[in-house]
This record gives C-alpha cells, sequence and structure tokens, in this order.
C-alpha cells in the first residue's frame, strides 16, 4: 500500500491509546458525520499534567492515525504545550499525508484543543482564548478541497 | 489469501485475450492505413475484430468505432447527440442522477456551453423513474442517455423501455453500457439506442480500448482530428493487438456467460445474506435487478476508507463511494442518488465478483468484512453515540 507512509500505515494498523476514559476531566469532540470524519479526545490531567489521552475516531486511515499520533504527542505532557501541538507537527511526525488528507491533522489538532478547553471551562480555569485559535471557532474544519472540476 | 473482489473497477484478461493480444502484436504489427501488404494485413485483422464485436451485439460492423474505452466513447456519442441537436434548436439533454462521470461530466460542459441538462432521479432501489424520464422528455430534447447497468450499485435500467420511448418521441438514445457488456445479454437492436458504449478492461480485456456502437445515421462528430481512421470520425492509428484482445474477450465472456453468471449469482446471494446479518446495514441497489457479481453495502457508524485499507491488509481487495476514496468532499453520487444520507454513504463498501472468484473467497469475505466492521465501530464515536442512544439509527 503506497497511499500512505510506513508510519501512518503502523498507527493506523495498531493505533495507540484508541478507547474511552470514563473519569475524564475533559472531552473534546470535533468534525461531523455528513463530512465522513468524527474525533473524540478524552482527557485526564494531574497538577497540569496530561497524565492520560484516549480517542475515538470515525474517519479514513489518515483520520485515524493522526488521532493516534496525536494522542501519543500529548501524552504525559504539560497543558501548555499540549496547546502548542499543531497539525503540521503531527503531520511530519508520521511522515507527511498526501496533500488531500491534510484536513485529518487540522482536525487532531482541534480535538486536542477542545479537549483541553473542555478541562479548563469544566474546572473554571481561566484560560487565554488565543491559544484555542481551533476549538474556539477561527478555523473552521476545512477539507481543504478545490471545486471538484476537471 | 488473496480475494480480488473489484471486478468491476478492472478485470484480470483472461489467456484468450492475452493471446489475442500478445500474437496480433507479434504478427501484426503493420498500420492498417498502409498500402503495402503488411499494413493491409493489419486492416484485414482490424475488420474481422470490427464484424465479430458487431456480431456479439447485434449490430452491422459499420456502426462499430473502436476507441480508447468507455469514457471516450460516452464523451463522443454524448457530444454529437448534443451539436446536432443544437444546428436544430434542440438543446435539452436528459439523463439519471446515477450516471457514470464519463457521462455527467460531459453534460455538466455542455450545460455550460448553454444546452439544458435534465438529470431524473431513480427510485430508492436505484432504477430510473421511467415515467419521470418521459415527462422530461420534449420537442427541445436531443438526446436521452440512461445507462445500461450502474457501476456502483449493480443495478439494471429498464433500457428496452427507455429506448422504446425515445423511438417513439423521436429522441436519440444513448446507453452507457460499459458495466453491462460481457456481463449480461446485450443486444443493440433489442434496446433500440443510437449510441452504446463498451470497455474492453470490464469483461477480461485489455485495458484502454473500447468501442462506441452509433447506428447508422447517428450523427457522429470527431473528437480527434488528425487522420481518417474509423470513417473519419476517430483519428489515431488503431491499438489492434488491443482491439484483437478485446475481441477475443468478448467473445469468450459470452460464450461462458451462461455457467459464469448462475455461479456468479450464487455467490452473491450468499454474499448478500451473509452480510445482511451485520446489525444496521444496508444493501444498495435493488436485490434482484442487478448485476449478478455485483455487491454494495452500507454499514453504519464507520468510514468506508479505513473499511478498504484493512480488508486490503487481509489480502481483500475492494472498493467504497466514501468521499476519501472519491477524492471529493461528498460521497458517492449514486448511493445519495439512491437517498443514503452523508453519514451513512460514507460506509460504503462495494464487492464485485468475477468468473475466478470462488465458494472458498466467499467465504472468507463473510469471515473478514464483519471482523473488520465491527473492529472499527469499536473505536468509533458515531457508533458509541449510537449504541448508547445519543444519536438515532439510520439504517
Amino acid at each position: 500500500m503506497s497511499l500512505y507512509s510506513e508510519k501512518v500505515m503502523d498507527h493506523f494498523k495498531n493505533p495507540r491509546n484508541v478507547g474511552v476514559i470514563e473519569d475524564a476531566d475533559g472531552v473534546g469532540e470535533v468534525g461531523n458525520a455528513k463530512c465522513g470524519d468524527i474525533m473524540k479526545m478524552y482527557i485526564k490531567v494531574k497538577d497540569g499534567v496530561l497524565i492520560d489521552v484516549k480517542f475515538e475516531t470515525f474517519g479514513c486511515g489518515s483520520a485515524i492515525a493522526t488521532s493516534s499520533m496525536a494522542t501519543e504527542m500529548i501524552k504525559g505532557k504539560p497543558l501548555e504545550e499540549a496547546l502548542t501541538l499543531t497539525n503540521r507537527a503531527v503531520t511530519e511526525a508520521l511522515g507527511g499525508l498526501p496533500a488531500y488528507k491534510l484536513h485529518c491533522s487540522v482536525l487532531a489538532e482541534q480535538a486536542v484543543q477542545a479537549a483541553i478547553l473542555d478541562y479548563y471551562k469544566r474546572n473554571n480555569i481561566p484560560y487565554d482564548a488565543s491559544k484555542f485559535p481551533d476549538a474556539l471557532g477561527e478555523h473552521e474544519h476545512d477539507h481543504g478541497q478545490e471545486e471538484d472540476e476537471e | 489469501m488473496f480475494v480480488y473482489a473489484d471486478h468491476a473497477a478492472t478485470t484480470k484478461m483472461s489467456d484468450v485475450a492475452l493471446k489475442a493480444y500478445s500474437e496480433t502484436a507479434a504478427q501484426f504489427y503493420g498500420n492498417p492505413s498502409s498500402l503495402h501488404s503488411l499494413g493491409q494485413r493489419a486492416k484485414e485483422v482490424l475488420e474481422d475484430c470490427r464484424g465479430r464485436i458487431a456480431r456479439a451485439i447485434n449490430a452491422d460492423p459499420r456502426e462499430i468505432y473502436f476507441t480508447s474505452g468507455g469514457s471516450e466513447s460516452d464523451n463522443q456519442a454524448i457530444r454529437s447527440a448534443a451539436y446536432a441537436g443544437a444546428k436544430k434548436g434542440k438543446k435539452k439533454l436528459v439523463s439519471t442522477a446515477i450516471e457514470h462521470h464519463a457521462v455527467l461530466h460531459t453534460l455538466k460542459k455542455l450545460e455550460r456551453e448553454g444546452f439544458e441538462v435534465v438529470l431524473v432521479p431513480v427510485k430508492p432501489n436505484g432504477i430510473v423513474d421511467v415515467k419521470q424520464l418521459e415527462a422530461s422528455i420534449d420537442e427541445n430534447c436531443a438526446l436521452v442517455s440512461v445507462m445500461l447497468a450502474n457501476n456502483e450499485i449493480g443495478t439494471i435500467q429498464p433500457v428496452n423501455e427507455v429506448g422504446e420511448i425515445c423511438r417513439r418521441r423521436g429522441v436519440l438514445f444513448h446507453t452507457d453500457a460499459v458495466q453491462a457488456v460481457g456481463h449480461i445479454p446485450v443486444d443493440v437492436k433489442e434496446i433500440g439506442c443510437d449510441y452504446l458504449a463498451l470497455s474492453a478492461h470490464k469483461f477480461t480485456g485489455p485495458k484502454g480500448v473500447g468501442v462506441l456502437f452509433a447506428k447508422r445515421g447517428a450523427p457522429l462528430t470527431p473528437l480527434i482530428e488528425g487522420g481518417a481512421q474509423e470513417k473519419n470520425k476517430r483519428a489515431g492509428t488503431e491499438d489492434l493487438p488491443a482491439i484483437a484482445g478485446m475481441t477475443a474477450a468478448l467473445e469468450a465472456s459470452i460464450a461462458d456467460m451462461g455457467r459464469s453468471s448462475a455461479v456468479l449469482k450464487r455467490l452473491q446471494d450468499k454474499l448478500i445474506d451473509g452480510l445482511s446479518k451485520i446489525p444496521h446495514c444496508a444493501l444498495n441497489g435493488d436485490r434482484t435487478l442487478r448485476l449478478p457479481g455485483n455487491i454494495s453495502f452500507c454499514f453504519e457508524g464507520i468510514e468506508g476508507e479505513s473499511l478498504l485499507l484493512l480488508l486490503d491488509e487481509k489480502g481483500i481487495c475492494a472498493s467504497s463511494g466514501s468521499a476519501c476514496t472519491s477524492g471529493s468532499l461528498d460521497p458517492s453520487h449514486v448511493l445519495l442518488a439512491i437517498g443514503r444520507v452523508h453519514d451513512v454513504a460514507h460506509g460504503s463498501l462495494r464487492l464485485t465478483l468475477g468468473a475466478e472468484n470462488t465458494e472458498a473467497d466467499v467465504d472468507y469475505l463473510l469471515e473478514a468484512v464483519p471482523e473488520v466492521v465491527t473492529y472499527l465501530r469499536n473505536m468509533s464515536p458515531v457508533w458509541r453515540d449510537l449504541q448508547e442512544g445519543r444519536r438515532q439509527y439510520i439504517l
């Protein structure tokens, strides 16, 4: 299979941190079923550190792989650091994605922010809105697709 | 185990086709347009193939034009009829919502050139609504285009009925028969079509070659200029080895049709019955009015591309109409046209069987598909929402 890199296929076939955290401290869900991808991220926080992260994803191979990679990259990290995760970093860590799949990595970045924002809101922790550009709706879920045109 | 279940995408060349292909390439390399004997021998082979293809679909050899395949044939038929109609002030083109993109994109371009395009909807079983189609035909109508069998959901359209209507109303009729030829009986006189497109690689012939049948007297405009080949209607030196391979493949497919379609039907029934046991799924397209090897399902709560990748890991080649596999934002227009909403259309799977598939292949598919569907559902937040009542099942 050469559609995806070996790294992408590895994370797709053996996704890390799949599942649900029943007593999660924050939950973020992004995307929609109409577009064909939804990511749900569950986080457990202790002393400002992400001690556990789990995800569920409805979507294509790259959506599942980017979810998996994103959880691996933020698990064990302080919240502030996790918030700096970019879709670009996730894509690079996966050894790249086909251009038309880049929106999947945006979804992973959004899901992480949404979960952390949920944690801040639940605990009435003041937050800097500029750190949540995706979760607060500045970026729309964008497939980066041009008009279907011959 | 390896199971190729994507025969609607393309087929492996049969031995007879390969033999005809390679022997023709080796022996008849002359240009059929050349005056010398080597060229003339190639010309004889070309005309022999034309006659045999004509017989296979009950046409006259003069009605057979060799092209690069189904897409070119569809393009040329539609443009020819449209431009001929426009000369008489007829600028309406009627087709269906489930046509192949070779038809739909051509129509879309013509719409931008000033034609009126009407796409008639299909019923939930994937069969065109003939009454509505007939109601769309008026004195401005230049062409009706209805496919013989759908490439995604395999539904067989009532083309004989459409042909009858078109004859009665004096409108040209084109049918895209790419998925049908070699798989079910196709007779241009019975259909009553003015144009018919077929493609060799769908019936174990080589890729890059096909036929446009254009009834004598039907308008025909070349898309490719530059030579007198194909009676000035299609320039370019004929791909004789491919044409010979196509001819051999078509004859063999037709000769074996009775046996192979009975076998395929049995395997298809077993697969449909087996996959129907997966909860919250639905068969796409009519259960009986469909091509013998086509099985198309939607599974709720999962996405098609990940399904295909995991099946590929298990050695299964299949296809899907999900957005991620089509390379566009929307899932298959065919699935949307039969009323599948986006959410479930993304979770589609198409298995298309061919003559070399066996009972063991079907057993393996019946083991692997439910396993992969369950695996993906278990990591799907949509499935969890459905199961826990936060979202309503559609299927």
